[in-house]
């Protein structure tokens, strides 16, 4: 389904360059060429502008976008010390992830996410589920689903509790367990 | 009125002297000094702050000749975009010589505050060395220091009031620098070691604070963890800005509790930051003292998300600045609108750099903030979208703009409802804030913005445009028309030779022009640097070796001029040409 978003956008996709030209180009040489894309090129692009294919095209351009040198300008003090590297170039933390009721397992890399909501947003998309909203004393309240990760000692632990980092050194392997509508406490 | 000049004119100099020390703005100083000769004499003797924009601008020898009663020295060195890894580290800005330079003018340098400069730790300990009465250092986005340099501050600086380092790159040679502070030293007013990597010794950090009962703001780094946090504040309730650094701790724990009681002995803190490593868990223990706060920095915490900054900043009544990230959403910048009514200055951080999530702000946001927080005077805005619609709204809500400066991810981007170019949302802020002195645009321009900038922004002193307009006409109206800029940068426009040099002497009028990625060729930049002795037009060229026949058709990379009393400067590395 990824795949096939990714593939008819392309041609529509917001460049740099002129339309026509091939992807691999450096795009600081696209960028010198043809400062943008021509008004006809903008319009070709109208549909893009739609909230609902938004979120795909973000993906699929910004890595691209990624590779102009400087932009966006975000101070290099900041990008060093604070933003969580390129996936590349650090050593990646794959758990598997299993949900109740499905027929095979994924796998996430913990390290991509900067926090709690980001990874829930992936694995809502990942497994075609709304997780709910996590609260302290109600667990994740108003979905079937709860995220849960099995810690060192080898617990089901909810998603949640702890701050993120110490979820990234304890957890082993993520399951997204099916919930009845009572709350976390009668899980099936 | 010629009996009036007459008339100051007997005044003796001390008269003068005296009405001159109400001036603190360099601006005032520097015309003042243009009046006549005598009151430039008066002026140059008196002078104790001196500003360089430019390091290379001005010599240290020449500095010091004019200004022999120099205390205070302002120094910048690389240009803005050296932020944004475009240009090389050794480009150049070392403070070295002027250090040298005024050891050997014996100047009783008190204060030194340095952006974008090169610093090391030789010229650390010359300063620590030969200014007994040393007073204040300030480094911005400084690098080539270590620790060890620091040390020799700590140790030596016996009347030493500031030490400020912000965003510096420093190596932590791991000598405990803080510890060299002698017990002697109570005359600490500011400290701030955000920026550092390594650790301190806690003990001595709680001492140091512990007897410097003037110190007013403190700011501590990642390695400070909370309960020495707390230690701290408990020695330190007269705190007006306070940075944290580590926060994070088990909220059921008594060193939670306590911290909480000796936050909320802390009512004269006006200002907070930090928050390098948080567990939103623990933000309650601030919850006290939101309501004293006007300034609030959080774009060092990419892991609170809007509900938790939500939560933080409604009780912020009194807020007048705020640092976020975009994190924070549209929903949160409306609670921020609803509940900072004195906001004046607000900046809204990318969080996510390499487009792994998807938590931009939009316009929305802006459109909300421009509606709830009429005193808003300064913007740096980094979203998702934008539309003109949007920008026209917020150009009638706050005409009040010094500073504007927007950032779209994309950046062409055009108006994300009609798919315009964003000229006509641009132009209408230019149009409604008269008083606008920095602007930076993004998104989908043509020639027509620059059209409107040239024609509306009259007090404009400072232009950052990237990816924008059509033809040599969008450089020409902003030259033509902004009569006060000094600083234009410029980064993958269509801009040329035409454009350049046009006029020529306006650049002498303004303290420097950055060009990369655009249309000017070689022999232009050469015409340019022939007819104007005045200007350093140099050439960055990282990949190539300069030739010496390079041909004059071909388009300069980057390029970075600057008005010059000094000729070209010698410490320029290989890959810097100065035509």
């Amino acid at each position: 389904m990824a795949q096939e978003n990714h593939l008819n956008l392309k041609e529509t996709e917001l460049r740099l360059g002129l339309p026509g030209t091939d992807e691999s180009d450096d795009m600081i040489c696209s960028a010198r060429n043809n400062k943008r894309a021509a008004p006809e090129s903008v319009d070709d692009s109208v549909p893009k502008a739609n909230s609902t294919e938004k979120s795909s095209e973000h993906e699929t351009s910004s890595a691209s976008k990624a590779q102009i040198v400087g932009w966006p300008p975000v101070r290099s003090y900041w990008k060093n010390n604070f933003q969580p590297k390129k996936v590349e170039s650090e050593t990646r933390m794959y758990v598997k992830v299993s949900m109740d009721g499905a027929p095979y397992l994924r796998k996430v890399d913990l390290k991509v996410y900067n926090g709690y909501p980001e990874l829930l947003k992936a694995l809502e998309n990942m497994f075609k589920v709304s997780i709910g909203e996590y609260s302290e004393s109600e667990g994740y309240k108003g979905s079937q689903y709860a995220p849960a990760y099995e810690d060192k000692d080898g617990d089901l632990m909810l998603v949640g509790d702890v701050p993120w980092d110490m979820l990234m050194s304890s957890c082993k392997r993520l399951r997204i367990m099916k919930v009845s509508e009572k709350g976390p406490g009668c899980a099936v | 009125m010629h009996s009036f000049h007459s008339m100051l004119n007997y005044f003796p100099e001390e008269v003068l002297e005296h009405i001159f020390d109400f001036l603190t703005s360099h601006r005032d100083r520097n015309a003042v000094s243009l009046v006549c000769k005598s009151w430039y004499a008066v002026e140059r003797f008196s002078r104790e702050k001196v500003f360089v924009g430019n390091c290379y601008a001005i010599s240290p020898e020449r500095l010091i000749a004019r200004f022999p009663r120099v205390r205070s020295l302002t120094l910048k060195g690389k240009p803005h975009f050296a932020d944004f890894n475009l240009v090389p580290n050794d480009w150049g800005g070392y403070v070295q010589p002027w250090i040298e330079s005024i050891v050997r003018g014996r100047v009783n340098l008190e204060e030194l505050r340095l952006k974008r400069m090169l610093v090391s730790d030789e010229s650390l300990e010359l300063l620590a060395t030969f200014f007994p009465n040393f007073k204040s250092l300030v480094l911005v986005s400084c690098e080539g220091f270590t620790t060890d340099g620091l040390a020799a501050i700590a140790s030596n600086c016996r009347f030493l009031r500031e030490l400020d380092l912000q965003e510096n790159e420093v190596e932590d040679r791991r000598g405990q620098w803080l510890s060299c502070f002698p017990d002697s030293c109570t005359s600490l007013v500011s400290l701030n070691f955000t920026c550092l990597k390594g650790e301190v010794n806690l003990a001595s950090l709680e001492r140091l604070v512990a007897r410097c009962r003037n110190l007013r703001s403190l700011r501590v780094n990642n390695a400070v963890p909370l309960d020495a946090l707390q230690r701290i504040l408990a020695q330190a309730p007269q705190l007006v800005d306070l940075g944290t650094g580590s926060f994070v701790h088990d909220p059921d724990t008594e060193s939670y509790n306590k911290l909480e009681t000796s936050m909320q002995k802390c009512t004269s803190i006006t200002s907070l930051s930090g928050f390098l490593d948080v567990s939103a868990r623990c933000l309650p223990a601030v919850y006290p003292i939101c309501g004293q706060l006007t300034s609030l920095n959080l774009s060092y915490a990419p892991g609170i998300y809007s509900d938790e900054l939500v939560k933080l900043i409604c009780y912020c009544n009194r807020l007048e600045r705020l640092l976020v990230l975009d994190t924070i959403g549209d929903k949160g910048l409306g609670v921020v609108a609803s509940s900072c009514k004195e906001l004046q200055e607000l900046r809204v951080f990318l969080s996510d750099v390499y487009g792994i999530g998807n938590t931009a702000v939009t316009e929305e946001g802006l459109v909300a903030i421009s509606a709830g927080c009429p005193k808003l005077n300064s913007i740096l805005y980094f979203c998702q979208q934008m539309t003109n619609e949007a920008l026209i709204m917020v150009a009638k809500n706050c005409p009040n703009f010094i500073r504007f400066r927007l950032c779209t991810l994309n950046p062409t981007v055009p108006d994300a409802i009609t798919m315009q170019p964003l000229d006509e949302g641009f132009g209408a802020i230019v149009k409604s804030c008269k008083d606008l002195k920095r602007l930076s645009i993004s998104g989908l321009l043509t020639d027509q913005v620059f059209l409107y900038i040239g024609r509306y922004a009259k007090q404009l002193e400072m232009l950052s445009i990237a990816f924008a307009g059509d033809s040599d006409k969008g450089m020409l109206s902003v030259l033509n028309g902004c009569k006060k800029l000094k600083k234009l940068e410029i980064r993958d426009c269509p801009f040329g030779n035409v454009a350049l040099l046009a006029d020529m002497g306006k650049y002498e009028t303004m303290r420097s022009l950055w060009m990369s990625s655009c249309e000017v060729t070689f022999g232009a930049c050469k015409t340019l640097a022939q007819k104007m002795p005045r200007l350093n037009v140099e050439i960055i060229n990282e990949n190539d070796q300069i030739e010496a026949s390079v041909d004059d058709k071909q388009k300069v990379e980057k390029m970075y001029l600057y008005r010059t009393l000094v000729g070209p400067r010698k410490d320029a590395p290989g890959f810097v040409w100065t035509l």
